[in-house]
């Protein structure tokens, strides 16, 4: 472990390490209890590898019951618990702690209903995000939170980050497809909320637990809404001489109320790797590369791809080429779907970042970045949600270099200061985790994060659930509790009345 | 004699409630208060009214963003986007014919707080889901942000979406960013004459179902006042792009073929008759009570049926089936029936929008919550306005 710091580990917790494996192996019976150090090394770090931390037992639930039992058990003993779905954070979302137990999701694999009728499926949350589209599919409908890693994360993991992707400029986030929740407080009580109807009437705990990283409880069971698939999807790829052209062009389609189901753009670096890695035929000579993809009925995407050329056209564009057929289009997005990969391949290591900017911030962020570039003497390279603003910047370190891993993470840390600095925020769809915690002060003031902690304290008040994520302070709740006020003042008297 | 605060600054509300806390004196949170009749009484001798806080903060329609003072009236804010040809998506409705109050819409503040949101809820989602971004009082009088201005943010918990459907009673809202989109070019509505309750739901499912795209669907039984008496119908909309729009017609039409007694309403009526219905239009000028009812879209119908064995009703289905409105005729003792009728039938919740006084001050008139459900709601208020200042009982009594 090197510069986060994680709360200090209760002794206590570790000296009773023993006695505590057999009271959980009494109530997940079986394999579901893991404590050899050999076989707990999978556990140790999630998508985030820069750290890594051993938990102090590794528990595999099967069921809603133990799930509660479980956390009843770490309650009544206060003994932390870290949740995990695929471990494919890169926040450090999922990061183990020394005396904490890791409670692994991933038994519940099992999707539990199929209702096309109400279009719902309702699943155990260790499924995979695009094993939801897998059993929909054939029928014509998907799951349309499409985030990169949708092979392999788990759509308990989505909850927990809010996850986005490509399409959510069209078709919102996670939170905007969950029609309901059965999840269990630390406490070991199961609540259901929302079901296959719309909406709530009381408060939207919904919404809250959506993207709370795994601090406000264990999510067992999820109804997501699935979509009729769109009857066709075309995309074009659109190159730029220049960046900031490539900026103006989508703030123009924007502009003219055309909504993409994807828009994404690529730096001269980031299109380097790409092309050099799966030969998509990006085209080489140009300093950004768009690509715009339409999905509707096709008489729609015909219609707006035109209007999109257009405007392409308008704003400078020196490369143009729409998808003439489903392989053509897969083609487009391999690159940019293996952008990431792409950049494995030409620098030792890199670190993902994931701020958010309001669109028109585009050219100054880009720009501001080729300057942080030089100041931290390491490369970066530009993958860009553009339709929604969520840039991922990519910084080329060499871990086995001594001060490269602080020098990038320093180099994050100004990329994501810039960010709040335009306007925008620090993370949008991998989460605080510990990547960010220390600088939600950039953006929040201590009264913003109080209030945030407050949500924390009715859901969890001992701080057992995934600490050390997010926050970086932990206020003891009753600390949180204190107010101050004056009592006896008389009412305003500048304060107009009705 | 209670005081009537009306603040025209975030810093002023906060003065006030932070007096409101330190004296323990409840306040009536209210917007404008169009919603008053709504929900449960407030006992307070002291009303808070934001509509003093007002006004565009900012507004970028290349972002697709409006950042608007939570006091604003939500017509003023319709207007501003209309005229750079956008619009709430989540079509807020206009409830104070039904409710028989003022004619305004009220403020975007209380529309948010409501989570009220119209026909296009079904595809466009609900007003919650618009939000980006909060300022708020919470009853502590501590001031505070959460969200930001940007489409796609998790940075903290999601306590701009947390504000909503609270009622004013975690906190008071100053001022919200919003996810805003460019207005359809076009639209359309195919109706199907003369369906039954169960072909009309077969008939929703299929539309839903298809890549036609419906962005709403409704369903009107026969004898209801809008647009025909004559027949039932099921009415189905269509947005977008002309292009797009007769060709996804075609499809809808394909897909609907069996049910062969079709018509087309274009343009500005079928803007009206959506219009209408978002703001329950055929239930008003009346005083009798009338439920808002959300469960699934396939078990709407059998919702009504049931309800129908036992009561005499009057009702329409919107969001595909799934929400009805149900105006009681008969002055029968029914919720406790009506909220059974609801489990059995795959769960979902009741709302008493509309009542008299004493049937208000009588029966729950939001969905109760189950224990450990209410207990976390309860320590979520406490929280927020421990000292319960901020509508207390406004959703129930212990909240």
């Amino acid at each position: 472990m090197a510069a986060i710091a994680m709360p200090k580990p209760a002794q206590e917790t570790l000296e009773k390490r023993m006695k505590i494996v057999a009271d959980l192996k009494k109530i997940v019976p079986g394999e579901g209890v893991i404590s050899d150090t050999i076989e707990m090394r999978p556990y140790e770090t999630d998508a985030f590898t820069a750290y890594r931390q051993l938990p102090l037992v590794v528990v595999l639930p099967e069921t809603v019951d133990q799930v509660s039992q479980v956390l009843k058990y770490c309650y009544d003993n206060d003994i932390k618990v870290v949740p995990r779905g695929a471990g494919t954070s890169l926040s450090g979302g999922a990061l183990p702690l020394e005396d904490g137990v890791l409670l692994s999701m991933m038994k519940f694999n099992q999707i539990l209903e199929v209702d096309l009728p109400n279009r719902a499926v309702v699943t155990q949350t260790g499924v995979t995000n695009l094993g939801i589209t897998r059993a929909v599919e054939h029928e014509g409908f998907y799951y349309a939170p499409d985030p990169s890693s949708q092979i392999a994360c788990s759509i308990g993991g989505n909850i927990a980050e809010n996850s986005g992707g490509v399409h959510s400029l069209k078709y919102g986030l996670t939170t905007n497809n969950l029609l309901g929740l059965e999840v269990v407080l630390m406490t070991g009580e199961v609540i259901r909320l929302g079901g296959k109807h719309l909406d709530t009437q009381a408060y939207d705990l919904l919404a809250m637990i959506t993207g709370s990283e795994g601090l406000l409880a264990v999510v067992t069971e999820v109804t997501v809404r699935i979509l009729q698939k769109p009857e066709t999807a075309r995309a074009a790829l659109i190159g730029f001489p220049a960046a900031t052209q490539a900026g103006r062009c989508v703030a123009d389609i924007i502009g003219a109320g055309i909504i993409p189901g994807g828009m994404e753009l690529m730096d001269k670096l980031a299109v380097e790797a790409a092309e050099a890695f799966v030969h998509a035929g990006y085209p080489l000579d140009v300093d950004a590369l768009m690509i715009v993809e339409l999905d509707g009925p096709e008489a729609e995407v015909d219609d707006l791809l035109e209007q999109v050329s257009s405007i392409a056209k308008q704003n400078g564009s020196s490369y143009l080429r729409v998808s003439q057929s489903e392989e053509e289009r897969n083609i487009f997005w391999a690159g940019r779907k293996a952008a990431f990969p792409a950049v494995g391949r030409i620098s030792p290591d890199y670190l993902c970042m994931d701020g958010t900017i309001p669109r028109a911030a585009l050219p100054e962020v880009l720009e501001g970045m080729q300057e942080l570039s030089k100041k931290h003497g390491l490369r970066v390279a530009n993958v860009f949600h553009a339709g929604d603003g969520n840039m991922h910047p990519l910084i080329f370190y060499d871990a086995s270099q001594p001060g490269e891993l602080a020098a990038a993470e320093e180099f994050g840390a100004d990329i994501l200061r810039l960010c709040v600095k335009v306007g925008g925020v620090l993370t949008g769809e991998h989460g605080v985790g510990i990547e960010k915690r220390d600088l939600m002060p950039e953006m929040f003031s201590e009264d913003d994060i109080k209030q945030q902690q407050r949500v924390k304290c009715a859901f969890d008040e001992k701080h057992l659930l995934n600490p050390g994520k997010m926050f970086p302070v932990l206020h003891r709740c009753a600390e949180l509790g204190f107010m101050h006020v004056h009592q006896g003042q008389l009412p305003f008297p500048d304060i107009p009345r009705f | 004699m209670g005081e009537g605060f009306h603040p025209t600054t975030a810093q002023e509300l906060e003065a006030v409630v932070k007096w409101a806390a330190a004296e323990r004196t409840p306040l009536e949170v209210i917007g404008s208060g169009t919603k008053r009749t709504w929900g449960r009484q407030v006992q307070s001798a002291h009303t808070l009214r934001t509509d003093g806080i007002s006004g565009i903060v900012d507004y970028q329609p290349a972002e697709l963003v409006l950042t608007v003072k939570a006091g604003t009236s939500l017509e003023e804010v319709q207007k501003l986007l209309k005229d750079h040809n956008q619009e709430l998506p989540f079509e807020p409705a206009n409830l104070s014919a039904v409710l028989g109050t003022s004619e305004t819409a009220g403020t975007i503040g209380g529309v948010l707080a409501t989570n009220l949101s119209g026909p296009r809820r079904l595809k466009a989602g609900a007003a919650r889901d618009h939000v980006l971004g909060l300022e708020a009082v919470s009853g502590r009088g501590e001031i505070f942000k959460a969200g930001g201005r940007v489409v796609k943010n998790v940075t903290g918990y999601d306590l701009s979406r947390g504000f909503c459907s609270s009622w004013g009673t975690l906190s008071v809202a100053t001022s919200f960013s919003l996810k805003v989109l460019p207005r359809a070019a076009k639209e359309c509505t195919c109706v199907l004459l003369g369906l039954n309750p169960t072909q009309a739901t077969q008939a929703m499912t299929e539309a839903m179902g298809s890549s036609a795209e419906v962005s709403s669907a409704a369903y009107l039984p026969k004898g209801f006042c809008l647009l025909s008496q004559e027949f039932s119908m099921v009415l189905l909309r269509l947005e977008g792009i002309p292009a797009s729009i007769d060709y996804r017609l075609e499809k809808l039409r394909g897909v609907l073929k069996k049910f062969t007694s079709q018509e087309l309403i274009e343009g500005q009526a079928s803007r009206k008759t959506w219009g209408d219905l978002r703001d329950l239009l055929p239930f008003a000028g009346s005083t009798k009570p009338l439920w808002k009812i959300s469960v699934s879209p396939t078990a709407g119908q059998q919702v009504v049926a049931e309800l129908e064995k036992r009561f005499a009703i009057k009702y329409m289905q919107d969001w595909g089936g799934g929400l009805v409105w149900v105006e009681m005729q008969g002055d029968e003792p029914h919720d406790v029936p009506l909220r059974r009728i609801i489990a059995e039938n795959g769960g979902g919740h009741a709302m008493l929008l509309r009542a008299s006084p004493e049937l208000r001050a009588s029966v729950e008139l939001f969905q109760p919550l189950p224990d450990t459900l209410l207990h976390l709601t309860k320590r979520l208020k406490a929280q927020f306005d421990p000292h319960s200042v901020l509508n207390p009982g406004r959703m129930y009594a212990s909240i």
